[in-house]
């Protein structure tokens, strides 16, 4: 709710430069060298910070990759770059004009050529320890199958490297997405709930407790409510796999690419 | 239908005659909402006392007016003896029948194709007078329409839309003219304030907002920069009918984020002009940013009201700016009377004795990004400010906000934005908005109430010592007057980015906002 507020803003201050009367080419039309050049500066200074400097992903998408799933084809990837995706973390570019999102376009695409990550590991192990020893289904979702109190990781290889996902296992609270929170709120009646924040507005706010029960309070209603900005009920899973363990695990995490 | 019509024509007032006096004295009738902002003095306060902090919680939803529209409605209505005129997007208006939420008449506007603005095809309102309704549309026409029957009594020019040129404000009636500002800003137009004969649109006069080479401030400007200054004027002013004066602000100079190019203060952007309402003729301005690069738009709606100030009193014209400060400014000569900051800014030391701003270093746009407070949508924005002459308080919606400026090339183009640069947010720092009552003599805060994210709506107060506001989550409420206590909420279900009214249908008081692509009406139950 927070990001399509924050959306809506930049929709309201007019950030992204657009011609309505630009026809978009199929193909990019800003390749040269002295392009992709540009676009690797622009790209370092907004794009990197979520995608990483060579595309290997983070907060953002991998793009080290040669096909990406929003952005398939050059007028495709244009668009994606100059308005962003509604509904996730993928903002608008900012001050950027016409020929400088061809030329972010142009930078994305070289980084498509790299040699793709490569991970140790068995992901066959790394799925049985998912479901096993890690017990990772009790809160996550799969091709359908799991538990819905933390983040869905049928695709997350599309959307976080490795690295992302091997700190993410060691050290959730260091990963936390855009308008993650985890809340404690206590009833009038003294009853403490502790879960994830689903949405919240100036009189209300809904939680996922940690038994996946979907609560919805007035304020007004609640002794307390405490905002544990950087917490996440996920635990540490440092120690719990070996060094082995750990690869073979981030290597089944990394195969999960969704339908391609 | 013709059954229906017939059958309302029994029951109503149909198709009011708004005279200039009704506007002029429009204090007087409370049970109307006859003006963009209420009354001339652009006071957004409402002289009804049936909804009072006692009765509120009686306070329901009793009907819903969907525009059918995909953008999103900022429309502050006007309301005339139970009939509400209320604009859409684009510049189509509606007739509604205030008891029932019926439709009377519709005049739809079609868009010419091409016509462009930065941000959406927003409409914020009409104006009345004697028989006709008037709007300004997205493809930069006013429109005159029949008052009974939304029939077109004549249709002007006003600009070219191909070039950036368009209408999102809602015009100003005066006596005989109809004042309207346009938009355009981020396309490098040249901003003016128009008006026109309220009975054949003839254009009476206009009053450009950059001036040209050689006239007064043209030396304000670099070079050849003033032709596309901007300074545009998309927010309606306020009158004053004693000294025959409007009171409009401006907007930015364009580019918006590089100013290297415009060396000078760029007059008359980021201004409020008080211009003769006989001839346009300039009175007197006040820049509130000179040479600004961080898009902090002065169109804002300019308070008229009393103040004391040093203990004088002064016909004053109170100012919330979206560069965060409060002014307080003398209504006859513009001279600045007292002024301070409102919400988080971190961009000037303050204000200087004649009201310019202190500059502080390292503010600026740069290619890397400067961190500075407000973000671009500023300390508050285009929704309305409230005073109420019965608490005696500034009621504004603020927000604490920062942004990382970044200046960008900057290429002129006909009819292509013109930024130079933008803004992005600042990763990990939740925008705050809040509602906060000022002591309009000093701007010093007497309370505020916290949202949960930044505001976009504005504020109406009541005689029935009640504050109505909205939030981006689509909560509107009301607050206690004296102290913003909350006292009533209700969940609309989409953004609320509109300003609200109040007025008397059957005798009854309705309290409206608009809220996606709808128009919420309440009152309380019986």
């Amino acid at each position: 709710m927070r990001l399509v507020c924050v959306i809506f803003s930049f929709t309201l201050a007019a950030l992204a430069q657009i011609d309505p009367e630009y026809v978009i080419p199929k193909e990019n039309p800003y390749t040269t060298p002295a392009d992709v050049k540009n676009g690797q500066q622009l790209f370092l200074g907004q794009c990197a910070r979520c995608h990483g400097s060579k595309g290997e992903g983070g907060r953002g998408a991998v793009l080290a990759q040669p096909r990406l799933r929003h952005a398939p084809d050059d007028d495709s990837l244009f668009l994606v770059i100059r308005d962003g995706i509604k509904g996730t973390e993928m903002p608008a570019g900012y001050a950027v004009d016409t020929r400088e999102t061809w030329q972010i376009a142009a930078y994305v695409r070289t980084l498509g050529r790299l040699a793709p990550e490569t991970v140790p590991g068995d992901p066959k192990r790394g799925q049985e320890l998912y479901r096993a020893k890690g017990h990772c289904s009790q809160c996550h979702i799969i091709g359908g199958q799991g538990g819905s109190l933390g983040p869905e990781l049928t695709e997350i290889a599309s959307r976080r490297s490795a690295a992302h996902l091997r700190a993410a296992v060691l050290d959730p609270e260091s990963t936390l997405p855009e308008g993650f929170l985890e809340v404690r709120v206590v009833t009038k009646e003294g009853q403490p709930i502790t879960g994830v924040r689903l949405n919240e507005d100036t009189f209300t706010i809904q939680v996922l407790d940690l038994n996946g029960g979907l609560r919805s309070f007035f304020k007004e209603d609640l002794k307390e409510l405490q905002r544990d900005t950087g917490k996440s009920p996920m635990p540490s899973f440092r120690g719990v796999f070996s060094a082995t363990e750990l690869d073979d695990l981030i290597a089944y995490l990394v195969s999960l690419q969704g339908n391609q | 239908m013709r059954p229906a019509i017939c059958l309302l024509a029994a029951v109503l007032p149909l198709a009011a005659q708004v005279s200039y006096d009704r506007l002029r004295q429009a204090d007087s009738e409370p049970g109307n909402w006859l003006t963009y902002s209420g009354n001339y003095s652009a006071q957004r306060y409402s002289g009804l006392n049936q909804i009072t902090a006692a009765n509120i919680r009686h306070l329901r939803p009793v009907w819903v007016y969907q525009t059918h529209t995909t953008e999103r409605v900022e429309a502050s209505p006007v309301v005339a003896d139970g009939i509400m005129y209320v604009s859409e997007p684009g510049g189509s208006v509606t007739a509604l029948d205030t008891l029932t939420g019926r439709p009377l008449w519709k005049y739809s506007r079609t868009v010419a194709k091409g016509a462009r603005g930065c941000c959406g095809q927003v409409n914020r309102g009409v104006a009345i007078l004697n028989d006709m309704v008037y709007v300004g549309t997205f493809d930069a026409h006013v429109v005159a329409l029949d008052i009974k029957s939304g029939t077109v009594r004549w249709d002007a020019v006003v600009a070219d839309p191909m070039l950036g040129y368009s209408i999102t404000a809602a015009p100003l009636a005066l006596k005989d003219k109809i004042v309207v500002g346009m938009a355009g800003g981020e396309y490098g137009v040249r901003g003016f304030i128009d008006a026109y004969d309220a009975k054949t649109g003839q254009r009476a006069w206009r009053f450009w907002t950059v001036p040209a080479a050689g006239e007064p401030g043209s030396e304000t400007w670099a070079g050849d920069t003033a032709k596309t200054g901007s300074a545009t004027t998309w927010v309606t002013g306020a009158y004053d009918p004693e000294q025959n004066t409007i009171f409009w602000g401006t907007g930015n100079p364009g580019p918006d984020w590089n100013g290297d190019a415009r060396v000078g203060d760029n007059l008359y952007s980021d201004s409020l002009v008080a211009l003769d309402g006989d001839t346009g003729k300039l009175k007197w301005y006040f820049q509130f940013t000179p040479h600004d690069t961080h898009d902090w738009d002065s169109t804002e709606i300019p308070v008229l009201a009393e103040a004391v100030v040093r203990g004088e009193k002064h016909k004053a014209v109170l100012f919330g700016n979206r560069n965060a400060f409060y002014y307080v400014l003398d209504r006859t000569t513009g001279k600045f009377l007292a002024g301070r900051e409102f919400a988080k800014q971190s961009w000037a030391k303050g204000l200087d004795d004649s009201g310019r701003p202190i500059v502080l270093p390292n503010s600026s746009p740069t290619t890397e990004g400067a961190k500075v407070y407000p973000d671009l949508s500023g300390g508050t924005n285009w929704f309305s400010p409230s005073y109420s002459p019965q608490a005696n308080l500034f009621y504004v919606a603020a927000r604490d906000v920062g942004g990382v400026y970044l200046k960008g090339n900057a290429e002129y183009k006909p009819g292509a934005q013109f930024n130079g640069g933008g803004q992005s947010p600042i990763i990990g720092e939740e925008p705050i908005g809040v509602i906060r009552a000022l002591n309009p003599d000093t701007g010093e805060l007497r309370w505020e109430f916290k949202l949960h994210s930044e505001a976009e709506a504005g504020v109406l107060s009541t005689a029935g010592n009640l504050v109505f506001a909205g939030t981006n989550e689509g909560d509107f409420f009301a607050l206690d007057a004296h102290t913003g206590r909350p006292l009533w909420h209700f969940q609309t279900g989409a953004f609320i980015g509109a300003n609200p009214i109040s007025y008397l249908s059957g005798g009854k008081q309705q309290v409206a906002i608009a809220s996606g692509n709808s128009i919420y009406v309440f009152a309380l139950e019986e």
